[in-house]
């Protein structure tokens, strides 16, 4: 770990006249889970962490009439054990759950989930986030199996990290975000992207701009699961996830969105899935024809085939642990 | 082919950062900035203090002790603990949050001391095994020994604080919850099945346990 | 003499009692000391700078900023790694740093620039033809008339198996703390040799073996990879004696996992040939291992039926650029087993016949028939295989299918050289001294349970000194050698003392020397408990110093006091998502044979763990090397995978300690139920899903692939 300055900021004003206008110079240090593993792997280097769990309006969950708003900071226990989560929102308690280390959950926040670089080995061991050596693509050439069978047709190649990312975009949700000039929100689907060069990163926030929130719209009649494909029931990166949200109209489904997780460089919108559902009944041929749907249009690596079916997999038990009981 | 040097006098910040004031002035809340379309934000503050990137006077409170420490804000709570105090309880293994090794409870809460600044857990009641270990050794503790819930015992500190933590929050549980828990912990020489059986021992000697 | 045998089982009090391990309390507490804990007043920290590259030529080394660095007390190159030099894999240790701070270290050690000529290298030897050239094939070995056999053969069965790579992973990592004093060397190493690792870091520092003075405590697995001082062991040495202060230097767990230890690959191709009753009447095998660069041996294959009539055996050694292999517990028979194991069980459904019934038929090829019969009968009825086994695929509707395997082992394990000395004080205190060392086996409570049943006294009342080379030698702790040893050598070092103590006391009881023994607190005369004296009264009469009398446990003759050679069965019973291909551990059965048990309780835990391991390398664990880069791509614990608690399962163990057992001595425990687990696991698996998936460990994409080649 490089040596840094530390503020611990009481205010957003405050700690976000810390950052920096450039990525890699400051770093904002919240649950720490990921932040002090990339410092101590000097994938970071910053000259500057800013603590900000000192910022009291960053936390909390409230119930509005817009929705649930989910400040950054909720760690993944509290959002575990608060009851508006586990009565509407089981696809997050569902992801909460598949973080199988009590430690983390006390400790990792629903914004840092949000905003934890990816776990690519060739990016943890400093071959950068597109992996690249001598013009080489690292991923693509080498040992990719546990990397993107979707969007990797650039440069990206990696798996977004994220628990949160794949249920909260099922459910529509947005991140609000602030920085110098004010604050924005953004809905969560446009806060990931895939990086096309070296200097880019896997999320929109800018390099001064915090993630406060997020607002997460009702989910009364809106059924909704997360479905996770771990190997080890231990602490392990899940191989695929799958979560969906299901707008109803009596016994057929309305609209349907369904997001997959770990299978590419954000989440991953399975939109030819949706459409398969809509108008629906949810019977068994249905939710197999949605689950051929969601992977239709992957573009496995050469060591990481297997992922197809995984999500396969994935979006059909999501489908049916969502599906209403008759 | 070596090289020696005398010791230096005191430890001092390493070179070469950049200017704390440059740094700031780079950024800056400029009231007029405001963009279209962005909201504005309530009246700015004054730019919290900086600490670092050298020594700095860091207190903790350990097992209800405070110490006053020098020390820089890269300093993990667990090198704290361990490097810069004696609490040598909790071990580094993994030191990148995976193994459990060096769960400590901060609040109550189990969390893994190698992913936390020692600088951010001050003025929180951190709880090590030292503290549950005297004057007298906790009942867990115990139940850990009588089942032989270890073997080369380094893992065993930080399964102990992490059971603890969970019997705070099952005081009564099932021999399923003991087996599928704890993924938050791992053991090289695989004691697992001395550990349930020492957390649910350790559960029922307490009151309410009566599941074991 | 006195007569050294072993009490009658019904006569032992301390021995075969469930026994808390009496260094329990301290660990669970987190007051043991380990190396990696010691501190010392004004020590310095390090930190290890390593080669990045598979294969390079060291150009240059430039230290000077880093010695420059305030807090930075001396940078040392290693020897070994002067410019020029090739370096042939990754982790290489090239410069080693000390500061005032362990943060302080590791910026100097990014400080050094080293530039390297980056040379070609290979890391991947799992197909053969692709390693073809870094192959060396060490010639035919043939047993009887191996084509007769097959071309006589009923049945041919043929298969692919292999076990990858593994490291040690050692909780503790490796490393040590030093502390030169003028001509002497204060030395905590986390070893599995108290005894001999002094010697070695002596030697190679030029001092007499007397002044390095060696002390551990506990520590926190070897697994086999921690005999050595290690070159960051000599480092560390050299860099106390030049900066005269205290240094702590320890592997951080990326290089450990890099360095510092790891057990071979073994991959083969196995034709089994037999008769239509089941009869093996032939073998042949083509395999290949790497250690590093130096390959790796020829596994012991056929593993435990050995005497398989006719054999036709060739292997290859792969050299890779990888850190050199270490023993692993029990080494090359877990992978040996695998492979044999998984052969015949894929010659039993050839035959279609139930793979327990061509285990036991085929049993006169092993060393011990009747003990595997019984134990293969043993671990049936513990998993119920009459019931849950059925032919290869559950047909059972679902996405789970379950499924039955099992494996034999063996292992020797006969107890090494060990001196002992039991000190008898005349205030009753009672000593006993051995230069061993306590791994986690329980060791330390072996001794001291021993050293209580022999001179009738309680468990509490032995003060076991062990962990400092300045106490009698005793052995390393290597090849489940240490309980056999120690238990003997403490054996008789406490009747030897104990026998001073009869002679002083049998006056006033008038009685001979050889008429009297110890038992609850006193020496009274053979089978009368009135006619004695407590203990602390006898030891009264002990002048001009304790008792003093060494015991020894001589490898060559042991006197019936410990022996080696056991067997085990282990069964597994899984169940697979055959849509997923995730394997859950249901139960694992250890049945283990392992002669005169001193404690079960630490004896259950061996096996638990051993089992556990199992579980790890059949699942999860394999070093990842990339071709590209020829980096360790998994260098952590995170996609290092081991089991955590949810993961293994149950663990049955039932040791086998029938009377013949137990009449054969003490027998070390450590490596036998490591063997076994694997390839049960791999056979209830194939038996689950009605396909073979060939190399360890059977992860989701090798599940999936298999499967789909079943359905192909």
């Amino acid at each position: 770990m490089q040596a840094f300055a530390y503020a611990s900021p009481t205010t957003l004003q405050e700690a976000v006249a810390l950052l920096a206008d450039r990525w890699g110079e400051a770093d904002i240090l919240a649950g720490g889970t990921d932040l002090l593993s990339l410092l101590k792997d000097y994938i970071h280097t910053p000259q500057r962490v800013i603590n900000i769990k000192g910022i009291k309006e960053l936390g909390g969950i409230r119930k509005t009439p817009s929705g649930l708003r989910i400040g950054a900071l909720v760690t993944v226990a509290e959002l575990l054990a608060n009851a508006e989560v586990r009565a509407a929102y089981p696809s997050l308690t569902q992801a909460a759950l598949g973080i199988a280390s009590p430690q983390i959950r006390n400790m990792g926040t629903v914004g840092g989930d949000l905003c934890q670089r990816p776990r690519c080995w060739y990016f943890r061991l400093g071959f950068g986030l597109l992996a690249t050596k001598d013009g080489r693509s690292l991923a693509r050439e080498g040992d990719n199996r546990y990397h993107a069978i979707f969007g990797n047709q650039g440069a990206a190649c990696f798996v977004s990290a994220s628990s949160f990312g794949p249920p909260l975009i099922a459910l529509n949700a947005k991140v609000k975000l602030v920085g110098p000039k004010g604050e924005r929100e953004l809905p969560l689907e446009k806060f990931f992207v895939t990086p096309q060069s070296e200097a880019e990163r896997e999320i929109a926030l800018r390099p001064n701009e915090i993630l406060t929130e997020i607002l997460v719209p009702p989910a009364a009649g809106v059924p909704n699961a997360t479905y996770e494909v771990r190997q080890r029931q231990t602490l392990d990166w899940p191989l695929a996830t799958a979560s969906v949200a299901l707008t109803m109209k009596g016994a057929a489904v309305a609209a349907a969105r369904i997001v997959l997780g770990h299978v590419a460089p954000t989440p991953w919108r399975a939109a030819e899935a949706e459409k398969v559902l809509a108008g629906k009944g949810l019977s068994a041929a249905v939710i197999q024809k949605a689950a051929e749907a969601a992977v239709a249009g992957a573009t496995p690596l050469s060591g990481n085939g297997y992922k197809v079916q995984l999500a396969r997999v994935a979006v059909r038990r999501a489908l049916e642990a969502a599906r209403p009981k008759a | 082919m070596s090289t020696v040097k005398e010791p230096p006098q005191a430890t001092t910040q390493p070179k070469g950062r950049v200017s704390r004031r440059g740094f700031i002035g780079g950024v800056g809340l400029g009231g007029g900035a405001l963009g279209a379309g962005l909201l504005p934000l309530p009246s700015a503050g004054a730019p919290a203090a900086l600490a670092g990137p050298g020594p700095v006077a860091v207190t903790l409170t350990i097992n209800g002790k405070t110490h006053k420490l020098n020390l820089e804000p890269r300093v993990t709570l667990l090198d704290a603990l361990r490097n810069y105090l004696d609490y040598t309880g909790a071990k580094r293994v993994c030191d990148r949050g995976t193994c459990g090794a060096c769960t400590v409870l901060v609040d109550g809460k189990a969390v893994y001391a190698c992913q936390i600044l020692a600088i951010d857990a001050q003025g929180k009641n951190i709880q090590t095994i030292e503290g549950l270990a005297a004057p007298k050794p906790d009942p867990l503790i115990t139940a850990f020994v009588n089942n032989d819930g270890l073997q080369c015992g380094f893992c065993t500190p930080g399964f102990v604080m992490a059971a603890k933590a969970f019997l705070a929050e099952n005081p009564n549980p099932t021999y399923r919850q003991v087996s599928t828990g704890f993924g938050g912990n791992l053991c090289r020489c695989g004691s697992y099945n001395g550990i349930r059986r020492a957390i649910l021992q350790a559960a029922k000697s307490a009151q309410g346990g009566t599941h074991a | 003499m006195p007569d050294y045998s072993w009490p009658a089982p019904e006569k032992r009090r301390v021995m075969g009692r469930r026994t808390n391990r009496i260094d329990g309390l301290a660990k669970a507490s987190g007051r043991a000391r380990y190396a990696y804990d010691v501190k010392r007043p004004n020590m310095l920290y390090g930190a290890v700078v390593t080669c990045p590259y598979a294969h390079a030529r060291i150009r240059s080394i430039d230290v000077s900023a880093a010695e420059k660095m305030k807090g930075v007390a001396a940078v040392h190159i290693f020897d070994g790694s002067a410019p020029g030099t090739e370096v042939q894999w990754a982790g290489y240790e090239i410069a080693a740093v000390a500061a005032e701070t362990e943060e302080l270290a590791r910026d100097a050690a990014r400080a050094v620039k080293v530039e390297y000529e980056v040379l070609p290298h290979f890391v991947h030897e799992q197909d053969l033809a692709k390693a073809a050239a870094y192959a060396k094939p060490s010639g035919e070995q043939i047993t009887g008339d191996p084509d007769q056999a097959f071309k006589e053969a009923d049945v041919v069965s043929e298969g692919f198996y292999g076990t990858p790579v593994i490291c040690h992973l050692t909780w503790e990592t490796h490393g040590q703390v030093i502390e030169w004093k003028g001509d002497q060397v204060e030395y905590w190493p986390t070893t599995q040799a108290v005894s001999g690792i002094g010697n070695e870091l002596a030697k190679t520092l030029g001092l007499p073996p007397a002044n390095v003075h060696v002390m551990q405590d506990h520590m926190g697995i070897g697994y086999g990879s921690k005999f050595s001082p290690d070159r960051w062991g000599i480092a560390c040495a050299k860099i106390s004696k030049q900066t005269g202060r205290p240094v702590k230097l320890f592997l951080e767990r990326r290089v450990e996992q890099e360095i510092a230890g790891n057990r071979p690959s073994h991959f083969a191709r196995i034709r089994l040939a037999a008769k239509k009753d089941g009869t093996i009447t032939g073998w042949e095998s083509q395999s290949w291992s790497t250690g590093g660069m130096t390959g790796g041996g020829m596994p012991p294959i056929p593993y435990v039926y050995t005497q398989i009539p006719n054999q036709r055996k060739n292997h290859s050694a792969v050299r890779v650029n990888a850190a050199p292999q270490r023993a692993w517990r029990a080494p090359n028979h877990p992978q040996a087993c695998y492979l044999t194991c998984c052969a015949m069980d894929d010659l039993a459904a050839r035959l279609g016949m139930d793979p327990l019934e061509l285990f036991k038929k085929n049993a006169d090829y092993t060393a011990r028939p009747a003990v595997y019969r019984w134990q293969l009968d043993k671990a049936a009825e513990l998993i119920g295989w009459k019931k849950l086994w059925h032919p290869r695929g559950d047909k059972t509707p679902g996405r789970l299918k379950r499924g039955l395997g099992l494996a034999v082992n063996t292992w020797g394990g006969a107890g090494h050289l060990s001196n002992c000395r039991c000190n008898i004080h005349p205030d009753g205190t009672v000593e006993v001294e051995l230069a061993s060392q306590d791994l986690g086996t329980g060791t330390r409570t072996v001794i001291a349970m021993v050293a209580a049943e022999t001179l009738g006294l309680p468990l509490g009342a032995i003060r076991v000194k062990i962990g400092d080379n300045r106490y009698p030698f005793s052995g390393t702790s290597g090849g489940s050698t240490t309980v056999g040893g120690v238990s003997s050598s403490t054996r008789k070092a406490t009747m030897n003392a104990l026998e001073k103590l009869f002679a002083l006391v049998a006056p006033e009881l008038g009685a001979k020397p050889e008429e009297l023994e110890a038992a609850n607190g006193q020496i009274q005369v053979k089978g009368n408990p009135k006619k004695a004296v407590a203990w602390k009264a006898a030891c009264k009469k002990i002048t001009g110093g304790p008792i003093s009398e060494m015991g020894q446990n001589d490898p060559k003759n042991p006197m019936g006091l410990n022996t080696g050679n056991v067997g085990g069965v282990q069964m597994a019973d899984v169940s697979v998502d055959v849509e997923t291909g995730l394997i859950r551990m249901n139960r694992l059965v250890v049945v283990q044979d392992c002669g005169l048990i001193i404690n079960p309780k630490t004896a259950e835990s061996q096996c638990f763990g051993a089992a556990h391991l199992s579980v790890c390398a059949a699942l999860y664990e394999e070093r990842i090397l990339d071709g590209i880069t020829g980096r360790m791509l998994n260098p952590d614990i995170e996609f290092y995978k081991v089991a955590g608690n949810p993961d293994i399962g149950e663990i049955i163990v039932h040791l086998d300690i029938r009377p013949e057992h137990d009449k054969r001595g003490v027998i070390g425990l450590g490596e036998p139920p490591v063997i076994a687990g694997i390839a049960a696991i791999g056979n209830a698996v194939t038996n689950a899903i009605g396909v073979r998936i060939p190399v360890v460990p059977m992860t989701p994409d090798k599940v999936l692939a298999a499967l789909e080649r079943r359905s192909a």
